[in-house]
């Protein structure tokens, strides 16, 4: 019964709310809460990156949680973020696999480059810089995820000519 | 069954019972943080590590299910390593601050690394640290010392019902927290101290006051619900430290509200009246016990002599114990009068000769759970009686149908509510007979034919309909008349409709007590119509409500302040101020008094005096005195037992409050209650009808009476404060162009007053919701009527 809330602005677009409506039809009705990490992903693509607390508390309303409970769905998450990122997140990974691989080349190119350290944004909002654990893809670690793309066997090379194809 | 075995020895067991289960029953030792016997087991500490046969490595204890013919170790090699290796693995990021931590020598961190911690520690990096967070006025935190057991998380979800804290964060992120900036609001949150198995939740009130070990435990009984929770006092030096619930399966199983739990820090208010008053020449001044009693009686007989016996009434509280009322009737009786009465929050008293005994809950308190069906109707249960409503809410999630027809659209903390019927007080007649109606179809004689002609031209709603039908199902049905239909101007014919749906839906009736002792207060006679043990009277002295509404010329109260706990706060007060003569037994002394009293005599509250409650379900606690008051601060049943001398009443000679009881036990003899046999036929169904706005009143949950309204830390969680202002909807608020924050002006009849406007979307159309007990809005008056407010 959480009924009584008082009806928040709607942060959310309507085609957030289709897509996560969408993800509602896949579970029972009582059981809301499974469209938890879906929802939370639509409203972080929506909102540029990341997730503010006002997109968490509409998305509790909307799936009938406590907001401290999409909080540490939010939270457990490292793909979630609560703070602004650049339009492309660059995540290296920098576990076992990869850190015998030399990841530590690769994370201080990446630096050197783009002049910013883990948690940055560069000046011009494009990138943004993320240490993450295994990504699952150690067989061609070292490794790094931008977007959805994963990209592997990492060289320093290899990293300026994914850049500028950003770019 | 299945037969086990555990460090050697066969234990039988049931079959799904979890290890630690089997071990705990049979005394065997299994050292645990996450698991508690009331949670759902998470099983995310591993401290219960045990070694079982055939398994490769431990299995926790918490979280295996016994299977014929398993054998267990607790104790073996495998065992302990794994149960020490866990211990060292806990203690790497704990502070270990144990001498400045309030939880020191009841921890169960430091009791478990006595036996399974090392005595120096190998870990030499950085400790993790957590910044504290304030959560509210009642729980301190300190989360560095939290172990991630998520008891506290657990009890939210699954008991208080609704979660406030969670795990934010991973692996060695986590921390417990609330969701950014919010309070712990719950009316159970107290009982997170009690589980949290460290000092990360230590009681805010009591923080950095005593040493567990200073402390001496005596037992008593909490006087704010009709529940009456068993509580332990904890004491040092005479002084109350804290309050924890003492574990009684039948009543509060382990828990305790908040009310109760924090409430005695009003004992030591500093309005506390510890030497007797009176007023002289307009000047008040303390006195002597004897000059103080003597002014009392001389002044109570000149009432009675002057006037006439009833124009001198006794009004007390039921939170006053029954030995208390029991002789403060006996007194107003023995002076000729029997304008006595408890039921300050009532105003429809038309159908009194026939009230059940007290009123009883239909059922023992734990049976509640295992309703198959229920309605209540008129009640903020989960703030009235915060544990009652946990059984409720029990049955809720067993399966049971609950459903509510209320004026406001409360919050029942995740309650499975099958429905709710939200219902001004003016349609609620209409709405308890279309039930009603619904109910009669295809039966006969199950209710008086007057009673089905009055329903003959009743409509039915689609609403009704279902409600109705859903009350026809299940096969163990209660009715639950709560504090706002007792309060209702028209009580009488709710009482009736209530025991017309019962009968129709073969439910039992019950009746939520208002306070601690309101069972209590009917059996020892504080009512104009009736002597101790329900004996009839047969010429009624006034009701309450009469009594501060006409005005009498003597008044003698026990434990009360009227103008915040009766019905119609501002007449109370003008009448009172008439007055000619009135005393007052209190544990406070105010301005307010001193305006209207002309003897105060200073009183012992719960904990200070022997006695007994009456709970709800009728059962009887006695309980002696804890703690020694201050000054003169004398007992109730002593006071008014020297009063009742004073004034020549007769066999007033007690040595004890157990004589008062067994006197009182004696006239009740076998004595018990039938709700469904106890009500009157109604001769008209018809309801009130008042144009514009309705007033709704809630006693709110730390107004209810002069202890806790006094209970400092309580005054500054949520339920307090919010109580405050006029709460409307945003319709309403449109209707007078008003918007939140705005301080607008409400009229009821002559009084006008400004309060803030609170928008609040529970509250139905047509209504406005103002808290009572709250000495801004006493100046409004009466509970219902018809309320203008202007922008
Ligand atoms: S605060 Fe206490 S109860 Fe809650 S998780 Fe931490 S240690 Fe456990
Ligand atoms: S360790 Fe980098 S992908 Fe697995
Ligand atoms: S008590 Fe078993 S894992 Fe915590």
């Amino acid at each position: 019964m959480l009924a009584q809330r008082k009806p928040r602005p709607t942060l959310l677009t309507s085609e957030s709310y289709a897509e996560i409506d969408r993800w509602l039809a896949k579970y029972p009705p009582e059981r809301k809460q499974s469209a938890v990490m879906a929802a939370l992903t639509i409203a972080q693509d929506q909102n540029g990156g990341w997730l503010t607390s006002e997109l968490v508390n509409e998305i509790a309303d909307y799936l009938e949680m406590p907001a401290v409970a999409v909080q540490e769905v939010a939270t457990f998450y490292s793909m979630y973020e609560h703070k602004p990122v650049g339009q492309h997140k660059i995540c290296v990974c920098t576990n076992v696999s990869c850190m015998l691989c030399d990841s530590e080349r690769i994370v201080k190119h990446l630096q050197q480059k783009l002049g910013i350290g883990f948690g940055q944004i560069t000046p011009d909002g494009k990138f943004s810089l993320k240490e993450v654990e295994c990504l699952g893809a150690c067989v061609n670690a070292p490794m790094m995820l931008i977007g959805k793309t994963y990209y592997e066997n990492l060289t320093p090379e290899k990293i300026d000519d994914i850049l500028a194809r950003l770019n | 069954m299945a037969t086990i075995e555990i460090d050697g020895k066969p234990y039988t067991a049931e079959v799904g019972q979890m290890l630690i289960q089997v071990a705990d029953a049979n005394g065997v030792e299994i050292p645990r943080f996450c698991y508690h016997e009331k949670l759902s087991v998470s099983a995310s500490c591993r401290m219960c590590l045990v070694e079982m046969e055939k398994a490769p490595k431990p299995v926790p204890a918490c979280a295996t299910p016994v299977m014929d013919g398993m054998k267990v170790w607790t104790r073996s090699p495998k065992a302990l390593t794994a149960q020490k290796a866990v211990m060292e693995f806990l203690l790497i990021n704990h502070p270990l601050d144990c001498p400045i931590c309030d939880q020191g020598g009841e921890c169960e961190l430091q009791d478990i690394s006595v036996g399974y911690g090392k005595d120096a520690s190998r870990y030499g990096e950085e400790k993790r640290v957590v910044f504290d967070k304030n959560i509210g006025a009642l729980i301190a935190t300190e989360m560095t010392r939290c172990i991630h057991c998520t008891r506290c998380v657990r009890f939210g979800q699954e008991i208080a019902g609704i979660q406030e804290l969670g795990a934010l964060g991973r692996g060695e992120h986590t921390k417990i927290s609330t969701y950014i900036g919010q309070t712990v609001d719950s009316e159970l949150s107290g009982n997170m101290i009690d589980l949290c198995p460290v000092g990360a939740l230590t009681a805010k009130p009591s923080r950095f006051n005593a040493r567990a070990w200073e402390l001496q435990q005596l037992d008593s009984i909490a006087p704010h619900d009709g529940i009456g929770s068993n509580i332990h006092v904890h004491l040092r030096r005479n002084e109350i430290i804290r309050v924890v619930p003492k574990q009684n399966e039948a009543i509060n199983e382990i828990w305790l509200s908040d009310r109760d739990r924090f409430s005695y820090q009003g004992l030591t208010a500093e309005d506390r009246l510890t030497v007797p008053m009176i007023k002289k020449e307009g000047q008040w001044q303390p006195t002597d016990w004897e000059t103080a009693l003597q002014a009392a009686a001389t002044g109570m007989k000149q009432i009675v002599e002057k006037y006439e016996p009833d124009q001198l009434g006794g009004l007390a509280s039921a939170t006053a114990t029954l030995e208390e009322l029991y002789l403060l009737q006996r007194v107003i009786r023995g002076l000729g009068s029997d304008c006595v009465d408890h039921r300050l929050h009532q105003i429809d008293f038309a159908d009194q000769a026939h009230a059940p005994l007290f009123p009883y809950l239909g059922m023992p308190i734990a049976e509640i759970e295992r309703c198959n069906t229920a309605l209540i109707i008129g009640s903020h249960l989960r703030k009235e009686q915060p544990l009652l409503n946990h059984r409720l809410r029990k049955a809720s999630m067993n399966g049971a149908k609950v459903m509510f027809i209320n004026p406001i659209a409360y919050d029942f903390n995740d309650m499975r509510i099958a429905q709710q019927i939200i219902t001004s007080p003016n349609d609620l007649i209409t709405t308890l007979s279309g039930v009603a109606k619904a109910l009669l179809v295809g039966k006969n004689n199950v209710i008086p034919q007057q009673l089905e002609d009055l329903l003959a031209d009743t409509k039915v709603t689609e609403e009704q309909q279902t409600l109705a039908q859903s009350l026809e199902t299940g096969d163990h049905r209660l009715i639950l008349l709560g504090n706002l239909a007792t309060s209702h101007p028209q009580f009488a014919l709710i009482r009736a409709l209530a025991v017309a749906i019962a009968k129709l839906s073969s439910a039992k009736l019950g009746y939520c007590a208002e306070a601690g002792n309101s069972a209590g207060a009917w059996l020892a006679g504080v009512l104009p119509h009736r002597e101790a043990a329900g004996m009839p009277i047969s010429t009624p002295g006034v009701n309450a409500y009469t009594m501060l509404n006409k005005g009498l010329k003597g008044y003698v109260l026990l434990g009360v302040e009227p103008e915040l706990d009766s019905y119609d706060g501002a007449k109370a007060l003008e009448n009172l101020q008439k007055a000619e003569f009135v005393v007052s037994l209190t544990a406070y002394v105010t301005d307010t008094m001193k305006t209207y009293a002309n003897v105060l005599l200073p009183i012992s509250v719960f904990t200070e005096t022997s006695g007994t409650y009456v709970n709800n379900a009728g059962t009887w606690q006695s309980f002696t005195a804890v703690v020694i008051p201050k000054n003169e601060v004398r007992p109730g049943w002593k006071v008014l037992r020297v009063l009742g001398n004073l004034l020549n009443v007769s066999g007033f000679d007690y040595d004890s409050s157990e004589q008062v009881r067994s006197e009182v036990c004696e006239k009740l003899g076998q004595k018990t209650t039938d709700n469904l046999n106890s009500w009157q036929v109604p001769n008209d169904l018809s309801a009130r009808k008042i144009d514009g706005l309705q007033r709704i009143t809630e006693l709110p949950i730390y107004a209810t009476d002069m202890i806790v309204r006094r209970a400092s830390a309580l005054q500054f969680t949520r339920d307090a404060t919010s109580a405050k202002g006029v709460h409307v909807n945003s319709n309403v608020a449109a209707q007078i162009g008003a918007t939140e924050a705005n301080v607008v002006q409400v009229r009821q009849n002559a009084a006008k007053i400004s309060l803030p406007l609170v928008i609040d979307e529970r509250v139905p159309d047509g209504c406005v919701l103002i808290y009572a007990g709250q000495a801004e809005n006493v100046a409004l008056g009466s509970w219902h009527g018809w309320v203008e407010l202007t922008a």
